[in-house]
């Protein structure tokens, strides 16, 4: 099964370019043309939301570097222990709804730490495929349209992100 | 609450560096973030203007007006709020495939043409619509089917098997994923 995604991952950015550009062109589309034209607003949209990948990326850096989540680790991790989360997971999974680059790093140094095949190792493999970065998301894609009230956004993806952290940690000891 | 959490996470890294007497980390951090961020966008802008283009001549072969009319009950269902067949659908779901098949970099020039294009439907504009809260509970809980960064690192550390949390991330995927929309189903009817 995992042969197959890999295949149809690999393959579905050229297929995606082949079958629009030749498409188009069947429909008389005048595809240099259009392709520059579209390509235009790539400048302006992606300048647009560096302010708030600047305050998003600043807060998350700080966060992280004052040394939070080593504090929490500390001091909540007995609490954790009781409902079966083990503490070395609890970094992981403050900071993968903040930032993909520091989730990323922290799941790497899990993984090299306690092995891929151990099951924190796994834990966090699983963890760090299943959700994404909802802050990072909501900032930037809200951001760049200029909306400032969220509404309920922040609290459903929030909640999802719980759900499917502790969806992670119930299917991993399940099947390991 | 965005404000709340941002004030939250800026003024206690400062108070904890400060108590470890090492504030000069916190300058540090600042500004390496500051210019992490202008450095991602500016990679973005690349990206961006391939896809949006792209976009545009599938657009005007009438790609992404069929794929809309296609995908139509599916979209009613999750999107009532939005018009018939409008072209938005096409850019939602490119985001959703994109981020289907773990091609991250393709799914975020989608997924700010598909904010662009509900904001054009937008009444308020200052305050998000009822679809793009519906599509952002979608985005950010999206489905992965294949973790290739993830396997990548599992498969530099020298994992016997490093495809097999697939199947695990998939299961954990699902459950957000769903949670997310009925949670935001649930949300969307409280705040009516």
């Amino acid at each position: 099964m995992a042969s197959i995604f890999y295949e149809i991952s690999r393959w579905a950015i050229p297929g995606l370019i082949f079958f629009i550009l030749l498409y188009a062109s069947f429909k008389g589309v005048k595809i240099y043309e259009c392709f520059v034209k579209g390509a235009e607003e790539g400048f302006s949209l992606a300048v647009k939301i560096i302010p708030f990948l600047v305050a998003m990326m600043m807060a998350v850096s700080i966060f992280r570097h004052g040394g939070v989540i080593s504090l929490l680790e500390k001091y909540c991790g007995g609490f954790f222990s009781l409902l079966h989360i083990p503490p070395d997971i609890l970094p992981l999974a403050i900071m993968r709804p903040l930032s993909g680059g520091a989730s990323l790093g922290i799941c790497t140094e899990i993984i090299n730490t306690h092995g891929p095949d151990s099951y924190l190792g796994r834990l966090a493999s699983t963890m760090q495929g299943s959700t994404d970065t909802t802050f990072f998301i909501l900032a930037v894609y809200f951001g760049s349209v200029g909306i400032k009230k969220y509404r309920y956004a922040l609290k459903v993806g929030l909640f999802a992100d719980i759900i499917a952290f502790l969806a992670s940690i119930f299917i991993v000891s399940m099947v390991f | 609450m965005i404000n709340v959490i941002w004030m939250v996470m800026i003024i206690s890294g400062i108070i904890l560096a400060g108590i470890r007497g090492q504030p000069e980390i916190i300058t540090q951090s600042a500004f390496e973030a500051a210019q992490a961020a202008v450095k991602y966008s500016i990679e973005l802008i690349g990206i961006m203007s391939l896809w949006l283009g792209l976009m545009k001549v599938a657009e005007e072969a009438g790609m992404i007006k069929a794929l809309a009319k296609l995908l139509r009950p599916f979209t009613r269902l999750i999107f009532p709020s939005l018009p018939q067949n409008h072209p938005v659908l096409g850019s939602i779901l490119m985001n959703f495939s994109a981020n289907l098949l773990g091609l991250g970099n393709a799914a975020t020039p989608f997924g700010l043409k598909a904010m662009q294009e509900l904001q054009e439907i937008n009444k308020n504009k200052d305050e998000a619509s009822e679809a793009m809260c519906t599509f952002l509970a979608m985005n950010t809980s999206s489905i992965t089917l294949l973790p290739a960064t993830i396997i990548g690192v599992r498969l530099a550390a020298g994992s016997a098997n490093p495809t097999e949390i697939i199947g695990t991330s998939l299961f954990a995927t699902t459950i957000g994923f769903t949670v997310a929309l009925l949670a935001d189903r649930i949300m969307r009817q409280l705040h009516r």
